[in-house]
């Protein structure tokens, strides 16, 4: 598969994932290489590790403020740093099994890890390039971090 | 007539590590024949409350933390073959599912989901 029909996985993912969860549906910008600065970390970043026929990272990064209006649209009323953080490391998840339809059964994900705090930062496999895919969802702005050999 | 024996009911118990998966699953469930009844983080957690609760149906999750939703279905059929239990996971490469169904599960959702995909599936999985 080439990069960009491999980025286009997941842009396909994200989209099906608003527009299915929260029933409103979200725009990716353009994808591109996080060459000269790490990318940014929001509130709450939900992590997977890849493993098997490809390994690195796949991680969800996404403002308080937009995961609390996520929660609501799902009709959850306990909008705590629990749930919040609950809510990150499931679309992590999400993303990157839902990428197991074109990448494969050797595509292995992990249980998700969570961080919050915007100073964070993600250790990325080394000799590898992040490719970065923003998100915007109403006036939010998140971003898919995908960082695979 | 019995009113009680006018709707069946069916027990569900519910397994995913995701809280917020847990509520939802439990709030969208709109069928008058499904009580819930528990909810599990995990496999282990599953197969314990599994014993106490004796479910007739089962949402699973498959990745998860101590014991994975493949071998908890595999164990859970062994217990009770009985059990009616949808598979409801993010993987959504063919070769997962087949094994999960080899396993004993009677049904595959696809996350992410609707509430009306989880109804139709649920519907499918106490009418099959």
């Amino acid at each position: 598969m080439s990069l960009e029909a491999e980025v286009g996985v997941f842009v396909e993912g994200v989209l099906n994932y608003f527009g299915t969860s929260v029933q409103q549906h979200a725009q990716c910008g353009t994808p591109h290489l996080a060459l000269n600065a790490r990318p940014e970390i929001s509130d709450y970043t939900g992590i997977i590790q890849v493993s098997g026929k490809r390994a690195g990272l796949v991680a969800f990064t996404a403002p308080k403020s937009m995961l609390s209006v996520m929660l609501m649209r799902m009709q959850e009323t306990d909008i705590s740093h629990e749930n919040l953080c609950d809510l990150v490391g499931e679309i992590a998840n999400t993303l990157s099994g839902n990428a197991r339809r074109d990448f494969g059964h050797q595509f292995q994900i992990s249980v998700p890890a969570v961080i919050s705090g915007r100073g964070s930062t993600l250790e990325y496999p080394d000799a590898t390039r992040p490719i970065v895919i923003p998100i915007d969802w109403r006036n939010y702005h998140a971003r898919l971090i995908v960082c695979l050999h | 007539m019995n009113s009680a024996n006018a709707v069946p009911r069916h027990r569900l118990l519910v397994v995913d590590d995701s809280t917020v998966i847990r509520r939802r699953i439990e709030r969208a469930n709109d069928l008058e024949e499904i009580e819930f009844v528990g909810a599990a983080s995990n496999g282990v957690e599953a197969l314990a409350l599994h014993e106490q609760l004796q479910p007739t149906l089962v949402t699973m999750d498959l990745t998860m933390p101590q014991m994975d939703g493949v071998e908890c279905v595999a164990k859970l059929v062994q217990r009770d073959p009985r059990l009616r239990i949808l598979v409801i996971s993010a993987l959504a490469d063919k070769l997962t599912a087949i094994e999960a169904l080899e396993k004993g599960a009677s049904g595959f959702l696809c996350k992410p989901f609707t509430d009306r995909q989880l109804n139709d599936a649920l519907r499918k999985l106490i009418s099959g």
